[in-house]
């Protein structure tokens, strides 16, 4: 028996809303494998759990018309990661929640979940910033919308105001339109773990495939919330495609990140990571773009 | 009236007005036969599987959805049971281990293989693996060694009889796909 107080199971995202406001001490629980697990270890004793997890209507990922990638907060990991049309534009992000926990974990653990914990972590979340996806949250004043750097406020905490919930995940034609990435998750073991750091990155290159267009690099754990690491990839843009100006963007990330000492791992050796698996991800972000180095 | 396949029953979150505390009646299939019951919403669906069913192959392991002792198939997809609250499986298909056994007590293929194969050791992580076994041998696909390997990773087996498991779950996905090969090949002729 978890240690609650009282659970209201919504009937649709206005209902959630709604019992939201009615209760507003309660948590939002969606496929559970944080709260539920927090909830055992004896935090949140005695709490009031607004459940979202029948929600179905947030389940799924959409092609809008105007090309934009919709993925429902509540889709399961391993629902993006079989999804055609995740695979077709913006794989990376497919193959990055396939490194979360384990099959069964993949299976409930929501990307809108993922998110929302506000974890640095989260191997969703790097893939994401990279991705520039836009949060959609629902409220009591409606449906608002904000970039992913914006959501994170501090470790632990988004900007999910009173009564809001996270309703989708957002990525735009012209962010994912001629980009390849790559994620690379650095943990102990190769399943059931947590990052030490993670790196997902994405590039567009040139009609020649010569050039960077546009370098795009993101950061779990090199922060206390997931970050884009804005110096090297200005330094990025423009570079013509070699291994010299990889090693040259991979070494500017020191510009930007600021991870700590942990248990996990020291500031010094996640601060080495964070240059070498930039570098790395570069590299097969340029193979999958078609380019050589 | 006509009869619907299937209904999809929703209900409601009722509080007792004495205790206050809060049931709903979850009514779902578990291992092929129609089952209802009142639980109490604090509950894991692991807690109402052993409690009201005496579905006893459902294990009590981490209990924080790390070990996968609990694992059960909710429509077809591999879940920790202990974190997956029991008011959740209103309308869903549950399986269990003990749903594998045969009309007269016959032991399924995995099964077998797990015995043949040495895979059992203490016996506590068994039904879990199992479970995650049926849903991999069910996708009908061929797998290598190192995908099986991940998609068992959500399971902890501390007598470390890992390799042993994989071979058990390698030699009746190869058996079933053989034998399917077969069967195509008689329609075939």
């Amino acid at each position: 028996m978890y240690d609650m107080k009282a659970l209201y199971e919504a009937e649709s995202v206005q209902d959630a809303v709604r019992l939201l406001e009615e209760h507003p001490e309660a948590q939002i629980i969606a496929g559970g494998s944080d709260v539920l697990v927090q909830m055992r270890e004896g935090k949140r004793a005695g709490v009031e759990l607004v459940s979202i997890y029948g929600l179905d209507e947030l389940r799924g990922v959409k092609l809008e018309e105007d090309g934009t990638l919709r993925i429902g907060s509540l889709t399961s990991f391993s629902h993006i990661t079989k999804d055609p049309l995740i695979q077709k534009y913006i794989n990376v992000l497919g193959e990055a929640v396939d490194m979360v926990g384990g099959p069964q974990i993949r299976n409930i653990g929501t990307i809108g979940g993922n998110t929302c914990n506000g974890v640095t972590s989260a191997d969703s979340a790097s893939t994401l910033h990279a991705w520039d996806a836009v949060i959609e949250l629902t409220g009591p004043q409606g449906v608002r919308l904000t970039p992913i750097k914006d959501f994170y406020i501090k470790a632990g905490k988004v900007d999910l105001r009173p009564a809001e919930i996270q309703t989708g995940i957002l990525i735009r034609k012209e962010s994912y339109e001629g980009y390849a990435g790559h994620y690379i998750k650095y943990a102990m073991r190769n399943a059931m773990d947590i990052a030490t750091l993670g790196c997902s990155v994405n590039v567009k290159l040139s009609a020649d495939k010569k050039v960077f267009e546009d370098v795009r690099i993101a950061y779990g754990v090199a922060g206390p919330v997931p970050m884009r690491a804005v110096h090297a990839e200005e330094a990025g843009r423009g570079l013509e495609v070699t291994d010299g100006n990889i090693e040259k963007i991979g070494d500017t990330v020191l510009e930007d990140v600021t991870p700590r000492d942990s248990w996990r791992a020291s500031k010094a050796f996640r601060e080495h990571i964070s240059k070498v698996l930039c570098k790395r991800a570069l590299r097969e972000a340029v193979l999958r773009a078609g380019g050589a180095v | 009236m006509e009869e619907k396949k299937n209904p999809v029953m929703k209900h409601a979150v009722m509080t007792d007005p004495g205790s206050g505390k809060q049931y709903k009646l979850v009514r779902c299939r578990i291992n092929g036969v129609e089952r209802e019951t009142m639980v109490d919403v604090r509950a894991s669906l692991t807690d109402m599987l052993r409690n009201d069913y005496s579905l006893s192959s459902v294990k009590k392991g981490c209990e924080v959805g790390e070990c996968g002792a609990c694992n059960v198939i909710i429509d077809g997809e591999c879940y920790n049971s202990c974190i997956y609250l029991a008011v959740w499986a209103d309308g869903k298909d549950i399986r269990t281990l003990e749903g594998l056994m045969g009309p007269n007590g016959e032991l399924s293929d995995i099964q077998q293989a797990f015995i043949d194969e040495a895979a059992v050791q203490c016996g506590f992580c068994t039904p879990g693996v199992i479970m995650s076994a049926v849903e991999i041998l069910e996708s009908g696909k061929e797998y290598t060694r190192d995908e099986l390997r991940k998609l068992l990773s959500g399971h902890l087996c501390r007598c470390t009889g890992y390799e042993n498991i994989l071979n058990a779950v390698e030699k009746t996905m190869k058996k079933r796909l053989s034998e399917k090969e077969a069967a195509a090949g008689q329609t075939a002729e």
